[in-house]
């Protein structure tokens, strides 16, 4: 590759040598590039197609093109934006509290002296468990007559969260985040590796608190760790389907998730114009979040290389 | 020459491909939810033995959860699967099945195997425009159980209302399904059809009247009541039969399952009464909920005839008995509720087959996991329900459901 840059000033002439590996470039490129446009290109084209459609498989005569009449119907239903508000407050409590615990505990990770294997293993297992099963384990320690919470001293007996919108809510962010947060820890913890120690000990020198270094050198220097983490993590959330899927099927108790909302619609309902269309907006709107992130996060990191230079 | 001989029989007989068995005979996959009790799987060795080799049925079996298993085999139609050949049908299956062309209908010879002597309700739950799109294997529905030793047996014209003052009078619950699910839906429309109602008429119109109001005016009440049980917006059929063994209550609205599952605790089976649904009103008759299973042929099979014959052979007489002893499944067919076998498995025979007879069956509509959507949607959660409103919201979601809209 270096000899291809060298040869660029002349203009106009490539060699023989460049064209034959940009060649090969291409042709080593290629078997990735079709995978990924068998495996995700054309599904989203076959959706962004069958989003234009009146189409529903048990009636199937009845398939006409009816442009962006789907997307009318879904944007102006009260339901997907009751929907993407549920989405959201999951999506916003979950990921923070996620990230203030996954700080802590990725802080616990890094400076524990003795047991470190034994620390980060204890704090995965979580993330190893399987979220379907996590969530029943969830859904059952809460129902009223066979689950331990009820039972427990202090909590009334007919205690039963799961019979409301908060508590519903409440207890599928708390599933979200026993479940993530050691995701989130792991990510911040491949950042607090990046701060080297002569910082901390310079600054320590200069008489800076714990806090002071922390706020000043830690977090600054974590910042692109952080919003690969955040990203990560909100796109995620975004998505969230299982853990209400089964903690409140079928989106009960105003639980229902824009993601729900899309099985509903294709897989119980068979209407697939309708659902593509669902699919497609959640697909936008994850773009959105991605771009506003990579904004974010593009423009800091840049600033930072730059001063750091 | 011997060796020779051998190995092309050999090789006839690997060359008979998947979809025959090594002995010719054809395969019939019978798609149908898992039956604990060992009748299916009985049936369906009944039925090998007896084909004498013609085909051989292989039990796929299906999750416990109705909505589950319409997603898996919906799903299979849709794609055209030849290898799915007879369907387990929930009775509320038929009407979308059958529009979608995905079954076959059964004429002539077939139809009269599949009508003799079957119940009134059953039989209401394989028609659809006049057609007949399945055989009726076995049926439910939901009986009030009660604590023969804490509250007298309520009277025939019993109704919810008085049900619910007398559990409130006694410190005690109901157990009902109150979930946004297919129980809800199975709830809601009995309450409505209860009142006289309706939500969808004979030509598959959306019809709502007042008596949605009333059922939900029933729902409200239980729900804000102190008669109503722990989790009552999450309990399902399940959860309804634990709390009702853990004595909170003396009332419970279920499928004839709880009485042979009663067994385990000791001594409690013998505290179990039974009656008729509760009425809606006090000078309606109650119109019970209607469940069990159809057997319906796909229209993709490769073997049609055969698989009639495999369908006609499962749901006979003796497989329903077997059904009944094995699985705690009601017949469709109305004589066997004399049998002794039947009688023994289900001591509330009687009011077993008046219920079933009486029973309104589901909206029968192409669009029902639409429309049964939406009922879950109007009546959930049960302590939030606006009776007074209750019509108005129902009819509009019903109506974006027929359509296909969004809701």
């Amino acid at each position: 590759m270096r000899q291809a840059t060298e040869q660029k000033p002349k203009k106009g002439k490539v060699t023989d040598r460049a064209k034959a590996e940009r060649k090969l470039a291409y042709m080593l490129c290629a078997p990735a590039v079709i995978a990924m446009l068998l495996v995700t290109g054309y599904p989203i084209g076959y959706a962004l197609y069958l989003s234009f459609q009146k189409v529903d498989l048990r009636f199937p005569d009845e398939k006409e093109f009816v442009g962006l009449s789907n997307y009318v119907d879904v944007l102006t239903s009260t339901t997907w934006w009751s929907d993407v508000f549920v989405t959201v407050i999951i999506m916003v409590i979950s990921v923070s509290i996620e990230l203030v615990l996954g700080m802590a505990i990725a802080l616990v990770m890094h400076r524990a002296i003795f047991g470190r294997g034994g620390v980060r293993a204890a704090v995965l297992i979580p993330y190893g468990i399987v979220t379907v099963v996590a969530a029943f384990t969830w859904r059952y320690a809460f129902d009223p007559t066979a689950g331990f919470v009820a039972g427990l001293p202090l909590v009334p007996d007919d205690y039963a969260p799961l019979s409301n919108q908060s508590g519903s809510l409440l207890i599928i962010i708390l599933a979200e985040v026993w479940k993530t947060t050691p995701f989130m820890a792991l990510l911040l913890l491949a950042g607090l590796a990046l701060v080297p120690d002569e910082l901390h000990e310079a600054a320590k020198v200069d008489g800076a608190s714990t806090l002071q270094r922390f706020v000043r050198i830690t977090l600054p220097l974590m910042r692109p760790a952080i919003l690969v983490a955040l990203l990560f993590r909100t796109l995620d959330a975004f998505r969230i389907f299982d853990a209400p899927f089964i903690i409140q099927p079928g989106g009960a108790n105003g639980t229902e998730t824009v993601s729900i909302l899309g099985y509903n619609l294709l897989i119980n309902r068979l209407n697939l114009g309708l659902g593509s269309a669902v699919s497609i907006l959640i697909f936008i709107c994850v773009i959105l979040i991605a771009v506003l992130f990579v904004k974010g996060l593009g423009a800091s990191t840049a600033q930072q290389t730059g001063d750091a230079k | 020459m011997l060796a020779v001989l051998a190995s092309i029989a050999f090789l006839t007989a690997c060359g008979v491909g998947g979809d025959e068995g090594g002995s010719g005979a054809r395969a019939i996959n019978w798609y149908v939810f898992n039956e604990p009790g060992g009748a299916f799987d009985k049936a369906v060795a009944d039925c090998n033995k007896e084909a004498g080799g013609k085909y051989k049925i292989n039990y796929v079996k299906l999750p416990t959860d109705a909505n589950q298993q319409r997603e898996l085999v919906v799903r299979r139609l849709a794609a055209k699967d030849d290898s799915i050949d007879l369907i387990g049908m929930d009775v509320i299956w038929t009407a979308e099945l059958a529009e979608a062309g995905w079954i076959q209908a059964w004429e002539g010879e077939r139809r009269k195997a599949a009508e003799e002597g079957r119940l009134e309700g059953p039989l209401k739950t394989v028609d659809y425009k006049g057609k007949v799109y399945g055989i009726p294997f076995t049926s439910n529905t939901q009986l009030l159980w009660y604590r023969k030793d804490q509250v007298d047996a309520p009277p025939e014209d019993f109704t919810w209302d008085e049900m619910i003052d007398q559990a409130v009078e006694d410190k005690k619950a109901i157990e009902v399904q109150g979930a946004q699910y297919e129980g809800l839906t199975v709830w809601m429309n009995a309450l409505i059809a209860g009142a006289g109602g309706q939500v969808v008429d004979q030509s598959g119109k959306v019809k709502v009247d007042d008596s949605a109001a009333k059922a939900a005016a029933i729902e409200s009440k239980l729900a804000k009541s102190t008669a109503a049980p722990p989790g009552m917006s999450t309990n399902k059929e399940d959860e309804a039969r634990i709390g009702f063994e853990s004595e909170r209550s003396n009332y419970q609205v279920n499928y004839t399952f709880i009485y042979p599952s009663a067994a385990a605790i000791k001594g409690f089976q013998e505290k179990i009464g039974w009656a008729r649904y509760p009425r809606t009103e006090k000078d309606k008759e109650s119109k019970p909920p209607l469940g069990g299973i159809n057997i319906g042929v796909s229209s993709y099979t490769k073997n049609s005839d055969l698989a009639f014959d495999a369908a006609e052979c499962l749901t006979s007489d003796e497989h329903q008995i077997l059904a009944a002893e094995l699985g705690g499944l009601p017949p469709t067919t109305e004589a066997l509720y004399e049998d002794e076998k039947v009688k023994k498995a289900f001591p509330f025979a009687d009011v077993l087959s008046e219920s079933i007879d009486a029973a309104a069956p589901r909206p029968v509509t192409p669009a029902y996991s639409d429309i049964s959507l939406a009922i879950q949607k109007s009546f959930h959660p049960p302590d939030s329900i606006d009776p007074d409103g209750a019509e108005s919201t129902l009819r509009g979601r019903m109506e974006k459901a027929a359509e296909g809209a969004i809701f």
